[in-house]
C-alpha cells in the first residue's frame, strides 16, 4: 500500500528553492569579505539557516507533512538547542 | 497471503527522520565542539580558517546543493512514471558526489603537504587554538565525507532497484529515504562552509 495523498512537487519549485539557494550562498560569501565584528559569525548562521530551512520545507517536503513529522523536527531542534545552552551556560561562568 | 508486502509508507519515512534526528544530534555535538573553541580562541580562528581554500568550499557548496536538487526532482519524475529521467537524476547525483570527494581529496592533499594533519609536527608548533580548529576540521569534514559516500552508495542502491521494478512510481518509499539521507549531506554543509571556510575572509 502506498501514500495516495502525499504531495506532488512539481519541479519548477524545486528549480527555484536551488536559485534561492544560490543567491543566499553568494550573499554570505559577500558579507564575509566585510569585518562586522562579532556580527559576521551571526549573519553566516543566520543565512545558513534560511538555507536550512529551505531545503528541509521543500527538498525535503516537511512543509507537506503530517504535523507528527513537524512535531517531532520542533522536539530534535529544542533537544539540540538545550545541548547547546547548557553547554555554554557551563563554559561561559566558569 | 499470496506475496502481499504490507508496507506502511508513513511509518518507513518516519523511521528515517527519526534516524535523521540522531545524525542532527552527533553532528550537533560537532558544531558546539568549534562553538566552545571559537568562543575561546576567536583570533586564532581566524588566523586557521583563512588557511583553508574558500574556491574548494564554494564549489564544492555549488555541487551538494545542484545534487539535493537532482534527487529531489527524482522523486517527482518517478512519481510522473518518468523512469529514464528518474535515472540520470540519481546519476547526476552520484557524479555530483564523486565531483565533491575528488574536490576533498586535492584539498586534503594540499593540506597534508603543508605539513597539516592530525598530530603533525607542524601542528604541534602552531598556537593551540589553531590546532584544536585543524584538529575540529578534519573531523567535521571527514565525518561528513563519509556520509557522503554512504549516500551515494545509497543512491546506487535505489537505481537498482528502480532498474528492477522493485521501486516505482506507486512505490518509492526506498527513493523518498535515500532522497532525506542525501539533503541531510547537503544540510549539514551549508553549515561547515560559513563556519570553517568563511570566517572573516
Amino acid at each position: 500500500m502506498t501514500e495516495e495523498h502525499a504531495h506532488l512537487v512539481p519541479y519548477k519549485t524545486f528549480l527555484l528553492i536551488w536559485v534561492a539557494l544560490l543567491v543566499l550562498t553568494v550573499i554570505t560569501v559577500a558579507a564575509a569579505q566585510f569585518d562586522f565584528g562579532a556580527l559576521n559569525i551571526w549573519i553566516a548562521l543566520g543565512i545558513a539557516t534560511l538555507k536550512s530551512s529551505l531545503v528541509v520545507a521543500i527538498f525535503m517536503h516537511m512543509k507537506y507533512e503530517q504535523w507528527l513529522f513537524k512535531l517531532a523536527l520542533l522536539a530534535a531542534l529544542a533537544i539540540l538547542a538545550i545541548f547547546i545552552g547548557l553547554t555554554f551556560f557551563d563554559v561561559l561562568y566558569r | 497471503m499470496s506475496g502481499h508486502v504490507h508496507k506502511d509508507y508513513t511509518g518507513a519515512k518516519f523511521g528515517m527522520w527519526l534516524f535523521l534526528f540522531t545524525e542532527l544530534i552527533l553532528f550537533g555535538g560537532l558544531f558546539i565542539l568549534y562553538a566552545v573553541y571559537l568562543a575561546r580562541y576567536p583570533q586564532e580562528f581566524v588566523s586557521a580558517g583563512t588557511e583553508l581554500d574558500v574556491r574548494f568550499g564554494a564549489g564544492n557548496t555549488l555541487v551538494l546543493l545542484t545534487s539535493s536538487l537532482f534527487v529531489a526532482m527524482s522523486i517527482t519524475a518517478l512519481r510522473r512514471g518518468a523512469k529514464g529521467l528518474t535515472q540520470c537524476l540519481l546519476a547526476g547525483t552520484i557524479v555530483s558526489a564523486a565531483i565533491f570527494m575528488i574536490n576533498k581529496y586535492f584539498e586534503w592533499s594540499a593540506k597534508i603537504n603543508h605539513g597539516i594533519y592530525p598530530g603533525s609536527e607542524h601542528l604541534k608548533e602552531l598556537a593551540p587554538g589553531e590546532m584544536v580548529f585543524f584538529n575540529i576540521y578534519y573531523v567535521t569534514t571527514g565525518l561528513h565525507g563519509l556520509h557522503v559516500v554512504i549516500g551515494a552508495l545509497l543512491i546506487l542502491w535505489t537505481m537498482l532497484m528502480i532498474a528492477r521494478g522493485k521501486v516505482t512510481g506507486e512505490d518509492w518509499v526506498l527513493l523518498e529515504n535515500a532522497g532525506l539521507y542525501w539533503h541531510l549531506v547537503d544540510l549539514i554543509w551549508i553549515f561547515i562552509f560559513p563556519l570553517y571556510y568563511l570566517i572573516l575572509h
